[in-house]
């Protein structure tokens, strides 16, 4: 028997900002999003999870160095060892660089300049559960809001683990490699500088990210069916 | 305790400060920008403490990927 809508933690931290866009716009594609405080310490059930955008903590020490250690991302790191689907926007993206989940890590824009304005962004990879509707080499355009986006390998990055970059010349951080969204070596992990969430309405000039939401909701919708 | 980028990691703050400085007409060649975190704790004794610190920046004071750290103990 088909269950319905894809479950969707977004956890949300003080100084989250991004947490109802992300919920509605993962409504808006079909699936039952549900914002979790960062201090519960058990999720409720639910088929992937997202960590949105925004200041957490204030970015206070480091971006995302303080939101890593709230109660909420114990459970989150267990449902991702587990092999579940986490996907962090911006601020999302930072924190789970700083919980380890994912390679790298964000420093300031080299220009310093805090960047609003939409990008384009280039496929480099399709067998992921983020991008399964996207076209590889495809160009996307999403928006990006941040100061902070620069991000930079560490040792245990792979040149498969890019998922999406930067196109050619339009680096708004200076990123190594024009590197936009990386993915875990198992690839139920990823996060991104770019907003998908501000792009799935053609009201807001794009609607490209849904093809990412939209992916991750197809691969949560199957596995939610698998475990039924 | 100190914490500094990384060496060879971009330092756009640090590049910032330098051009300021150059521009007053200092002769600067290089600028970091880093940060202080001075914490009190109780230990009994130095190597204790400096051992508490080192941890305190391995978990969450410094991220090793980009930045390295400097500890300073002060009785």
């Amino acid at each position: 028997m088909s269950r319905g809508r894809p479950r969707v933690a977004v956890i949300v931290f003080p100084g989250s900002n991004d947490d109802r866009d992300a919920a509605d716009a993962l409504a808006e594609l079909g699936a039952e999003p549900t914002l979790v405080w960062h201090g519960s310490e058990e999720l409720p059930p639910v088929d992937a999870v997202v960590l949105p955008g925004g200041f957490s903590y204030g970015d206070y020490l480091r971006c995302g160095a303080i939101a890593r250690f709230a109660p909420a991302m114990a459970a989150v790191v267990d449902l991702a060892r587990a092999g579940g689907l986490v996907l962090g926007i911006c601020n999302g993206f930072q924190i789970l660089c700083e919980a380890g989940l994912l390679p790298g890590a964000l420093r300031p824009n080299a220009s310093l300049a805090f960047v609003c304005r939409d990008v384009p962004l280039v496929v480099e990879r399709t067998d992921t559960p983020f991008t399964s509707r996207c076209e590889w080499g495809q160009v996307l355009t999403i928006p990006v809001k941040h100061g902070d986006g620069c991000w930079h390998p560490g040792p245990a990055f792979g040149s498969t683990n890019v998922v999406l970059g930067y196109a050619k010349g339009h680096n708004p951080n200076g990123s190594v490699d024009d590197v936009a969204g990386v993915v875990n070596d198992r690839g139920n992990v990823m996060g991104l500088m770019p907003h998908p969430e501000h792009a799935v309405e053609t009201l807001l000039g794009s609607t490209d990210g849904a093809l990412i939401l939209g992916s991750l909701l197809d691969a949560a919708h199957e596995r939610a069916l698998a475990v039924a | 305790m100190l914490v500094r980028p990384k060496e060879g990691i971009l330092d756009p703050q640090g590049d910032a400060v330098r051009s300021s400085l150059r521009q007053l007409g200092f002769a600067v060649d290089t600028a970091r920008v880093g940060r202080v975190v001075d914490l009190e704790l109780e230990a009994a004794s130095r190597g204790e403490a400096r051992g508490e610190v080192e941890r305190m920046c391995a978990e969450l004071l410094a991220n090793p990927l980009i930045e390295s750290f400097d500890i300073q103990l002060v009785e």
